[in-house]
């Protein structure tokens, strides 16, 4: 093997790949290349290194450090490059150029900004993985999908501008552009604005409480491979930031148990089946933000653990869905139910995905999430120990459940589809494989998590407690469905904080320039006035008649020229020699 | 003068001369010519003249404190009129002449099509006064002399920015706007000339400078600098002595706007580094004081406002002239700054902007010629019917917004920098925040632009659908792609930038 490739970041494999899928000329070289990059990017990611910082580019001033393999960032990167894999074959019956290229070049984008070891780096990769995304989206063609990919576009746009800025501040405060040293967490604190801004640019991406519209708004916009290709990369690149820059901030532990809950409720009501697997997704970000909020080593395990899991099964519920988007044009819970006699195998893979999710045991959620639950319990957090026990019963509910269940089960709404092609049910089978093997050889999960673990999963009390868990949630959905308390199905605006940005932000933009103008002429005025009664000479002198008009600003113009050489001469006038 | 470049050094060593009177001289040529496309080649000709004498001046000014002293006429300094060229104006020349020599190509269709028939010599001819006039302001070591070539550059710009009339009748209350508010400034410069004269006996800027550097605390001496401070400030569109300019821009002609865009308030900017930095001592309190207390506060004002001004224009021009309001604010921040990290990054933005905005101008220029629109309602799917002129005005967006690998991001990162040194961390704030409202007005744009079918052909304006010519890709593309070029290979423009401030502290007209 040449020396030379394990000096490289595995991403450069992917977005090589992607860059040549841009410009292929077939789909079949596409395919291949879809396959063939993240491979790659695996068998890089496989040699024999010792951790170190490799892959040092010099440009000016700077030395970038394209490549920091620690204990840390090689779980993510690991994960990130077994879904792109995955993704790759889910894609063989895709067709379309753009899709292909922007999900490698996403995905070697977010590889790149785990293994980056100082912040421009970071910035780099951060805003190719907005920028990479947005295609995604786009792809779903039509105005709605335009206008939210450009909202999402936007914001993560601006989630890399504070990154950068606060970067900058920090930089300036430290003299480092480092993004902490090897195995180092919790780099950043609160006491500046610098690493304020840093959080807000991660929290962004993370889907911290009011700042997460844009993954309801446009995860469900997007093609169906791409919704799965958007929910494996983003959100826990952010968490692997949020654990190597803030790990054991306190505030991190209320924002995450916030983040655990509320999309419960959302997500009941929620018609659209993938915007309800959207707010799914927050709440699983909300526990691996509690877990680094807590920052214990087995908490940041936990997290770890969380993300690689919580990729693969996010990944598989999508794909499910993705695939009766497919067949069947819809994803909308009113106009699905009785899919399982025309598509077995993926409601199967629906139901191992709920169950994966939930954290049944002998599935991979299971014992990445015992970890958190456990590390939160270790800290005597007891208060967040039972809000966290509450959201996870509430996922059971209003995900495990409900997706497969109105999708699959439930009322018959006549849809006869042929199954998921071929391509689509072996992506599946991989990760629902991969979700199985790792609930219950978990050693093999433990063995890449950064910090050294003894822990055994599969105890008495934590099985129970799990079970029990999900027993109350099962009990709940079915009582609800039962007595049809279940809240109506059917196409309803539900509003959430994307109004925020969608009707106060725009309204609020244009009160501020509504008052600016009512500023600039209330200056005029004022000083037209002023200058009448106290300084008509010096407004005769200056301005013609009439001049404070808007076409005729010249009066206007000459007053300030006037104001403005007084400023200048009563500041020279005040200077020292 | 080291050995000449391009140029016979017969030739080379009157370049400073040629650069200024080849265009002087040959508009008075095409003023009296009646065929435009003959004044238009004397113009062309006249830029490309001056554009080899500045890259001439360019290469001599490249090593240490390099100056050029020219003796008009013989007459040596400080008794004659000198033309002095140090790599804060020799950078300065090469972008007026260059953008000069691009925009020409592109006026070649616009002109026709925006103009008289029977204007059009006149128009060139006053065009060529505009761009002798603002080279000599850049050129010259003699503080009256620059003030001849500012009217001379200003007349012409009235004249130029008058000629949009016949497409709009507007052009003219906005060129008459635009001289009397001119006058205003000029004549508070020559005031301020005339206080520096009677303090000093003197009009050479070198030699100023030397006398005023003996002259400490004197309030002549402070008097004469508010009257240039704020005379230039306003030809440099110094928030709130702007608002000439929206008018000015919305109503031109293409080319003018774009031309004016790119280098008419780039040469005042210079003035003020020029009297602040070299004739005046920065080390001054008064001046110091005056760049810290009164110019930073309303550059930043600037910025802020007319980014917010911008955002709800509905004239897709007047919102870039709101823009360039704004843009105006990074520089006069960097000049506030102070230090040579933020001069360098005032005059980087300078060059960085000059690019951003020549590619959008020309972009709205294509569109007018196309299609008739200079409305953003109007510039609604043009970016599908029009996808090269689309593509070049989205890069030039992107740069204005400061996207990485683009120019625009070069100079605000730099400007970031010089206000963190000075520890401005509330200077920060204000850039970021302009540069969010930045991406909310060119977001409005290419939405415009690219979130819409392509318009009906039955729904245009004027009827039909004209091809753009090469004549105005090939410059828009030089722009666009210069955008990406220097946004990516950036140490070209970071080395001009980092020689100018340095000639502009270290080295200058006096030491």
């Amino acid at each position: 093997m040449p020396e030379f490739l394990q000096q490289i970041s595995p991403a450069f494999a992917l977005i090589l790949a992607g860059v040549l899928a841009l410009a292929a000329p077939s789909n079949a070289i596409r395919k291949v290349l879809m396959i063939a990059g993240p491979l790659a990017g695996l068998a890089m990611w496989f040699m024999v290194r010792e951790p170190g910082v490799y892959g040092l580019v010099d440009i000016g001033p700077f030395t970038l450090e394209t490549f920091r393999f620690d204990a840390l960032s090689r779980v993510w990167a690991l994960v990130f490059l077994l879904i792109s894999f995955i993704n790759g074959i889910y894609a063989l019956h895709e067709r379309s150029r753009w899709a292909d290229a922007a999900s490698l070049i996403y995905a070697g984008s977010a590889v790149g900004a785990v293994f980056a070891g100082d912040l421009l780096t970071l910035f780099f990769f951060w805003e190719i993985t907005a920028i990479a995304s947005a295609p995604l989206i786009f792809a779903a063609g039509g105005a709605v999908a335009r206008r939210a990919g450009l909202r999402y576009l936007a914001i993560q746009v601006l989630s890399g501008v504070l990154l950068l800025g606060g970067a900058a501040l920090w930089a300036s405060q430290t003299g480092s552009w480092s993004f902490g040293g090897m195995n180092e967490t919790g780099v950043f604190d609160l006491n500046s604005a610098a690493g304020i801004a840093i959080l807000i640019g991660f929290g962004i991406k993370a889907g911290f409480p009011l700042l997460h519209m844009w993954l309801p708004d446009a995860y469900p916009k997007a093609t169906g491979f791409g919704a799965v290709v958007l929910s494996a990369f983003t959100t826990k690149m952010a968490i692997y930031a949020l654990a190597r820059g803030y790990a054991g901030e306190e505030i991190l532990i209320t924002i995450g148990l916030i983040m655990a809950v509320f999309p419960v409720f959302f997500a009941i009501v929620e018609n659209d089946l993938r915007r309800t697997l959207a707010y799914a997704l927050i709440n699983q970000l909300g526990f691996m933000t509690v877990a680094v909020g807590v920052g214990s080593e087995l908490a940041l395990n936990g997290a770890a653990a969380n993300a690689f899991v919580g990729v693969i099964y996010m990944a598989l519920f999508f794909m499910v869905m993705g695939a009766v988007l497919r067949q069947t044009g819809t994803v909308k819970a009113s106009e699905l139910g009785g899919l399982f006699k025309s598509m077995p195998v993926t409601g199967f893979m629906g139901v191992i995905a709920g169950l994966a999710v939930v954290g049944a045991p002998l599935f991979s959620g299971f014992v990445a999430k015992t970890l958190i639950l456990s590390s939160v319990h270790y800290e005597h957090l007891t208060l967040a120990y039972f809000v966290l026990f509450f959201a996870s019963a509430g996922v059971m509910e209003q995900t495990a459940l409900k997706v497969p269940f109105f999708a699959f089960f439930g009322q018959d709404r006549g849809h006869r589809v042929s199954e998921a092609p071929v391509g689509q049910l072996v992506a599946m089978g991989l990760a629902a494989f991969l979700c199985l093997f790792i609930g219950t050889q978990y050693q093999a999960l433990y063995g890449l998590l950064p910090f050294d673990i003894d822990y055994k999963p599969y105890k008495l009390d934590s099985v129970v407690g799990q079970i029990q868990i999900l027993i109350a949630g099962a009990l709940a959905f079915a009582a609800l469905i039962w007595l049809k308390l279940y809240p109506l199905r059917g196409d309803r605006t539900i509003v959430d904080a994307d109004w925020l940005y969608r009707y106060f932000g725009d309204g609020a933009a244009r009160w501020f320039a509504a008052m600016g103008r009512l500023f600039v002429s209330w200056t005029e005025q004022v000083l037209g006035g002023v200058f009448k009664t106290i300084g008509r000479s010096l407004f005769n002198v200056f301005s013609p008649a009439g001049a404070l008009s808007k076409d005729f600003p010249s009066g206007l113009m000459a007053l300030w020229t006037a104001i403005m050489l007084a400023a200048v001469l009563l500041v020279a006038y005040f200077s020292p020699v | 003068m080291s050995d000449p470049i391009l140029l016979p050094a017969a030739l080379a060593a009157h370049a400073p001369a040629l650069l200024v009177a080849v265009p002087l001289i040959l508009s008075t040529v095409a003023a009296a010519q009646p065929s435009g496309r003959f004044a238009w080649a004397l113009a062309f000709i006249s830029a490309a003249v001056a554009f080899f004498c500045a890259i001439e001046l360019f290469a001599a000014t490249r090593g240490e404190y390099a100056i050029v002293s020219y003796a008009m006429g013989g007459w040596e300094p400080p008794f004659g009129i000198e033309f002095r060229i140090d790599g804060l104006n020799a950078a300065l020349l090469l972008l007026l002449s260059a953008t000069a020599l691009v925009t020409l190509v592109f006026g070649f269709s616009t002109v026709e099509d925006e103009v008289d028939p029977d204007k059009r010599s006149l128009f060139y001819s006053a065009f060529m006064l505009c761009f002798s006039g603002l080279s000599g302001v850049a050129i010259t070591g003699d503080a009256f002399n620059l003030f001849v070539f500012l009217e001379i550059s200003s007349i012409g710009t009235y004249a130029i920015i008058a000629m949009g009339w016949s497409n709009d009748r507007r052009a003219l209350t906005a060129s008459f706007n635009y001289l009397v508010m001119g006058t205003i400034g000029a004549t508070f410069f020559v005031i301020g000339i005339g206080f520096l004269y009677m303090a000093t006996g003197t009009l050479n800027m070198a030699d100023m400078a030397a006398r005023i550097a003996e002259l400490p605390g004197n309030r002549v001496v402070e008097v004469g600098f508010a009257f240039i401070l704020v005379g230039i400030g306003l030809k440099a569109a110094l928030f709130p002595l702007h608002l000439w300019l929206p008018n000015a821009y919305a109503f031109a002609p293409s080319f003018v706007t774009t031309f004016l865009a790119a280098t008419a308030t780039k040469v005042a900017f210079y003035v003020i580094i020029r009297f602040s930095f070299d004739v005046f001592a920065i080390d001054s309190g008064f001046v110091q004081n005056a760049l810290t207390y009164v110019v930073t506060p309303l550059a930043i004002a600037g910025m802020i406002i007319a980014s917010a001004q911008a955002l709800f224009q509905a004239d897709a021009r007047r919102l870039l002239a709101y823009s360039s309001v704004a843009q105006v604010g990074y520089m006069l921040l960097g000049l506030g700054i102070a230090t040579a990290a933020g001069v360098t990054a005032g005059a980087l933005h300078l060059l960085n902007h000059a690019l951003m905005k020549g590619a959008l101008f020309m972009a709205l220029g294509a569109f007018f010629y196309s299609y008739g629109v200079r409305r953003i309602d109007d510039l609604k799917g043009l970016g599908q019917a029009m996808p090269a002129v689309g593509g070049a005005f989205t890069i030039g967006a992107l740069s204005l917004i400061g996207v990485p690998f683009t120019a625009g991001f070069i100079s605000k990162f730099y400007l970031i920098q010089a206000a963190l040194q000075n520890g401005w961390w509330w200077a920060v704030v204000a850039i970021l925040a302009a540069s969010v409202l930045a991406v909310f007005y060119c977001y409005r744009m290419l939405v415009a632009l690219w979130v819409n079918p392509k318009p009906e052909p039955e729904h245009l304006p004027n009827g039909h659908v004209r091809k753009v010519p090469l004549t105005i890709l090939v410059p828009l593309y030089v722009f666009a792609l210069a955008n990406l070029y220097f946004g990516i290979n950036s140490e070209f423009m970071v080395d001009m930038a980092r020689i100018a401030a340095e000639a502009a502290i270290n080295g200058g007209v006096g030491r």
